[in-house]
């Protein structure tokens, strides 16, 4: 115990909370099951594709439930895809470079181009179940939180230090040793900082494809998304409302039940020399490491079953010493299967691109002509609505940043913006708008900033706090004038985190282009000219050829644009505009 | 003879290149390791050192040749080794019992066993009542201790340690040296052998019951001899000890020299030294580093009449032989100092440049670079050639890694920039990546360099 209490007070608590601790944790765990239970029914149930929505708030609390468990399943899906797919890429040097281009360009393609397809697949695999549409809108959220996940457990693999790796080498550890004692923690960190983001996008995409046409079928599922929708297009604003609130709930819950637990949980898996002094508290971490039952249960079913992984795992490698296997003729073996699989899967490849490219000539070229139009449009908006977001965030964030006090406070707040899904917010900023006046065109705009705004204020407000306080001393003492102190300090001084910002708002505004551009309200179809709207209104035609053309051009549009501009930017951000040497 | 525990065999080690060229770090080397030896390995930065022991332990497959343990092939059996790293290498997320006992548990160890191995071990390492700690709030003593640990609990035939002291301060890293030679001679621990690469000439001699040293480009085995009648602890004033560390700058300092005999003790075999190099390969030293270093060879050969010694001299700048040998070495190049029998000479142009101010010395830091350095002098005459007065780096790059292992070349062309730079021969642009030859100083380049013949 390295903790010493002082204080009686504190004693009483220390001695008198595992109780209550206890109680909690039983009541959490009977609660989780029955969840379970309930999700089981509901997925295995017949399928209602459309079902009714109710807008009584009595209905909200099954209807939040609905959507966590869908975002809650397709993150697990997320981090187990992403543990294993950066695992094989880091380790496999014959397909690393292969893999990380196709992760590259997979988080390019825009995620909603995927809804039609993996709609009707999951539906057709499961045609009589709820499961089906169920595992179609998880799928989707799946595609959109999954790649940074991936990227950044394959980096920190990557950047594990070389004489760590020889510990574990030297030692004979298992690959699942290596996996449970270096890995994993080494990538914790990384993995919960990209699980936020990437539950955030969740979110902003389940607003969207709880509720969506494909050809002439409607799907519908019960959840927060689909109320809002459906609020929304009946006008009842109280509904909305209380579907607002219902996700601003979530979002602070989550916030504090599970991303601040794990952030202050991750603590110990820093890689530094030095104990750091600031740290994030958090009170249920605490409940759950002096909860005396699930220490019980941890140390009799995870410790001995450990215990025996290892155990046999040990003996596994005796025998293959035992047996003195010669390397050499598995090795070539396993280059033929190598050889072999990958000629299977790159006919299969080529065979698929070719019906592919079959498909796009079904495309009428008067059509290509206004794709290629809807993506010059597009691009303008995506560029306007960055550049409106730069010009406002940098002065708040600069000024926020330079003032701990107000940083403190707003940070945790900017946080909670960002996490909250902005296409919540779509039906009621659409409405206001036509109340005004305005057309889709413009409005898109502002609907693009709504979601992509909150990543550039970040990151100014971080940058600015890292400008250190010794170069602002300069500019005081010899007088700067302030176009000086901005030229010279300030700009200067965010552009790397500035670019990181605008990086990832950017690649947001690519992908909120297809729900801003085009909307459903009241059954009326609101749209306006653009390369988003164009994916939207063919995947609600049905029309798969249009679709995958105008999917490949803004793939190829956020590709190029990542190669030609963010890389450069970034690359010097990175030399000349570094503070540290 | 008794039987080698490990016995490398022409092992070396080579980088494949694009072009036809291999990059060699390592020339076809035999070595072994006996029981009851402390074997030293002791060589220049870039000599491979820590590439050999990796080849040793195991960990590193070498490019020919084969190492085998007990003789058999090593990849084939399973071998009782453990690695002390320069860098502790502790895992951070894990208490210090659970580091240490994480190698029982790949074992497949039961948990009491391990648990008491572990405790048992933590104990002879002086780490009592830290096992609950984790490594971060120890200090790099202590951290160290706990990499010693780590590495004796699975009661390794062969200990290896790669600079397990060089991380440390003074006074620690010689308070566990102690205790590890006291663990040693009481045969305390069941190791039977410790092969400890390491750049102090010091640490060696204390240690070490063999040492070899490794000269570089590519690395080969210079001199292997035994330490003999030096029994532990050894007195680092008296004078076999002194005469020994001696003895090891002096060829250390000599490379193009093969080492004379020990005095008093046996000698190793002489290796081959093949190197068929372009370009010489730049020491990454400063210039204002090579100006001090000067200036200080001056006071003391004023006081010693004429003659410096590099060991003295390493000991009044208390510096390690690594961080001063690249200064020495640039000095040289450049033709200010010359080296003999482990001491320093000062030359009439070492002496001009010591004693100038700044200007004057930059003028004759360029006219000593275009004269002594290849690299330096193709990169000012391409730029003086070209209309544009630019050259992009890949250029030079593309030439010297012909030679270099990638990170050497990088190395390799930042000394020269450096270089370049101070002399005012020509400048670099380092956002586009380019040589530059300064506008307003173009026409005084060219006539300098003219002047400076070629």
């Amino acid at each position: 115990m390295r903790q010493r209490y002082t204080l009686s007070r504190e004693l009483v608590i220390e001695r008198s909370w595992p109780v209550f601790l206890d109680l909690l944790v039983a009541a959490g765990l009977l609660a989780g099951f029955y969840a379970i239970l309930w999700i089981a029914k509901f997925w295995f149930s017949g399928a209602i594709p459309e079902v009714e929505i109710y807008r009584s708030p009595s209905h909200l609390p099954l209807y939040a439930f609905y959507s966590t468990v869908r975002i809650f399943v397709a993150y697990l899906l997320s981090l187990g895809f992403a543990i294993g797919y950066g695992y094989v890429a880091a380790y496999n040097p014959r397909v690393e470079a292969l893999m990380i281009a196709t992760l590259d360009i997979l988080q390019s393609i825009p995620v909603l181009s995927f809804l039609p397809g993996v709609m009707l697949a999951m539906m057709s695999i499961f045609p009589s179940r709820q499961i089906g549409i169920e595992l179609g809108a998880i799928l989707l959220i799946f595609t959109g939180e999954v790649w940074n996940m991936a990227f950044s457990f394959y980096s920190s693999l990557k950047s594990i230090p070389r004489e760590l790796h020889e510990a574990c080498t030297v030692n004979n550890f298992s690959p699942l040793q290596r996996l449970f004692q270096l890995e994993l923690p080494y990538a914790t960190i990384g993995l919960i900082w990209n699980s936020m983001v990437s539950v955030a996008s969740g979110w902003f995409f389940l607003m969207v494809c709880e509720m969506f046409p494909v050809g002439s079928r409607n799907f519908r599922l019960p959840g927060l998304g689909s109320y809002l929708q459906t609020a929304a297009s009946s006008g009842d604003n109280v509904a909305m409302v209380y579907g607002i609130i219902t996700m601003i709930a979530i979002i602070v819950l989550t916030d504090q039940l599970l991303w601040r637990p794990l952030i202050a949980w991750s603590d110990k898996f820093k890689f530094e020399n030095v104990e750091s002094s600031t740290r994030i508290n958090s009170p249920i971490l605490h409940l759950i490491r002096h909860s005396n039952m699930l220490g019980v249960i941890q140390r009799n079913t995870l410790v001995p079953l450990g215990e025996m992984v290892y155990r046999g795992l040990a003996h596994r490698s005796e025998r293959r010493y035992a047996r003195n296997t010669s390397k050499t003729s598995s090795h070539r073996s396993s280059t033929a299967v190598f050889a072999v699989a990958s000629l299977a899967i790159a006919a299969v490849i080529g065979i698929a691109a070719f019906h592919a490219i079959t498909l796009l000539r079904l495309v009428h070229s008067h059509e290509v002509v206004l794709l290629f139009e809807g993506a010059a449009a597009t691009f303008l908006r995506v560029n306007v609505s960055l550049l409106l977001a730069t010009a406002w965030t940098i002065p708040v964030g600069v000024m926020i940043g330079f003032n701990p006090r107000l940083a403190s406070i707003t940070q945790p707040l900017a946080q909670i913006a960002a996490s909250f899904p902005a296409t919540a917010l779509f039906p009621v900023i659409l409405v206001a708008l036509m109340k005004l006046g305005m057309g889709l065109g413009i409005g898109s705009i502002a609907l693009m900033m709504l979601g992509t705004q909150w990543y550039i204020l970040f990151n100014v407000i971080a940058g600015a706090m890292a400008i250190p306080s010794d170069l602002k001393e300069v500019a005081r003492l010899f007088h700067f004038t302030s176009l000086q102190r901005w030229t010279t300090v300030i700009l200067p001084g965010i552009f790397p985190f500035l670019i990181t910002g605008l990086v990832t708002a950017s690649g947001g505004a690519w992908n909120a282009s297809i729900v801003a551009e085009y909307f459903q309200l009241k059954n009326r179809t609101l749209m306006t000219q653009g390369l988003g709207a164009q994916i939207s209104a063919a995947s609600n035609r049905g029309d798969f050829p249009t679709l995958l053309l105008a999917t490949i051009i803004m793939a190829l549009m956020v590709v190029t644009i990542n190669r030609l501009i963010w890389r450069r930017l970034y690359k010097l951000a990175e030399t000349k505009y570094r503070l540290e040497g | 003879m008794t039987e080698p525990i490990i016995r490398a065999q022409q092992v070396e080690k080579f980088y494949a290149q694009p072009s036809e060229n291999r990059i060699q770090v390592i020339s076809p080397t035999d070595l072994a390791i006996v029981p009851g030896e402390i074997v030293a390995l002791l060589g220049p930065s870039g000599s491979g050192k820590s590439t050999l022991l990796r080849m040793l332990a195991g960990l590193s497959k070498p490019s020919a040749g084969e190492v085998f343990w007990h003789e058999k092939p090593i990849s084939s059996v399973k071998i009782h080794v453990s690695i002390v790293f320069q860098s502790f290498a502790l895992f951070p997320w894990l208490t210090v019992l659970e580091n240490v006992e994480a190698p029982l548990k790949a074992q497949g160890m039961a948990p009491a066993e391990r648990r008491e191995r572990s405790l048992k071990i933590l104990n002879t390492v002086g780490l009592d009542g830290f096992q609950a700690a984790y490594p971060k709030e120890l200090s790099g003593g202590m951290r160290q201790r706990v990499g010693f640990a780590r590495a004796l609990v699975v009661e390794p035939e062969v200990l290896f340690m790669d600079e397990p002291f060089s991380a440390l301060d003074v006074l620690t890293a010689e308070n566990l040296r102690s205790e590890l030679l006291e663990l040693w001679d009481n045969k305390t621990i069941p190791t039977r052998s410790i092969f400890i690469v390491t750049h102090n000439i010091e640490e060696a001699v204390l240690l070490a019951d063999r040492i070899i040293v490794l000269g570089r480009n590519p690395g080969h085995v210079r001199t292997d001899f035994r330490v003999s009648n030096m029994p532990h602890p050894r007195d680092k004033k008296s004078q076999p000890f002194t005469h020994l560390v001696d003895y090891i700058y002096k060829v250390l300092t000599r490379p193009d020299v093969p080492p004379s005999d020990v005095p008093t003790l046996e000698t190793g075999r002489k290796v081959r030294d093949q190197r068929q190099m372009h370009y010489e390969m730049l020491p990454h030293a400063r210039p204002g580093g090579i100006a001090g270093l000067l200036e200080l060879v001056i006071d003391l050969t004023n006081q010693s009449g004429g003659r410096a010694d590099i060991y003295k001299l390493a000991d009044e700048l208390a510096f390690e032989i690594d961080d001063l040998l690249p200064i020495v070495d640039a000095a040289t190049l450049l033709g200010f100092l010359q080296v003999e029998e482990g001491d320093v000479l000062i030359t009439e142009d070492g002496r001009e440049f010591a004693e100038s101010e700044i200007l004057k010395q930059k003028e004759l830091f360029r006219k000593a670079a275009l004269d002594h350095v290849l690299l330096l002098r193709q990169i000012a005459r391409a730029l003086n050639n070209k209309s544009d007065h630019t050259i992009p780096e890949e250029f030079f790059l593309d030439m010297l890694d012909e030679q270099f292992s990638e990170e050497e070349t990088q190395r390799q062309l930042e000394t020269a920039i450096n270089w370049g730079r101070y002399a005012e021969l020509f400048d670099f642009d380092a956002a586009r990546r380019r040589f530059v030859l300064p506008e307003e100083e173009q026409d005084a380049e060219e006539s300098a360099f003219e002047a400076s013949g070629e």
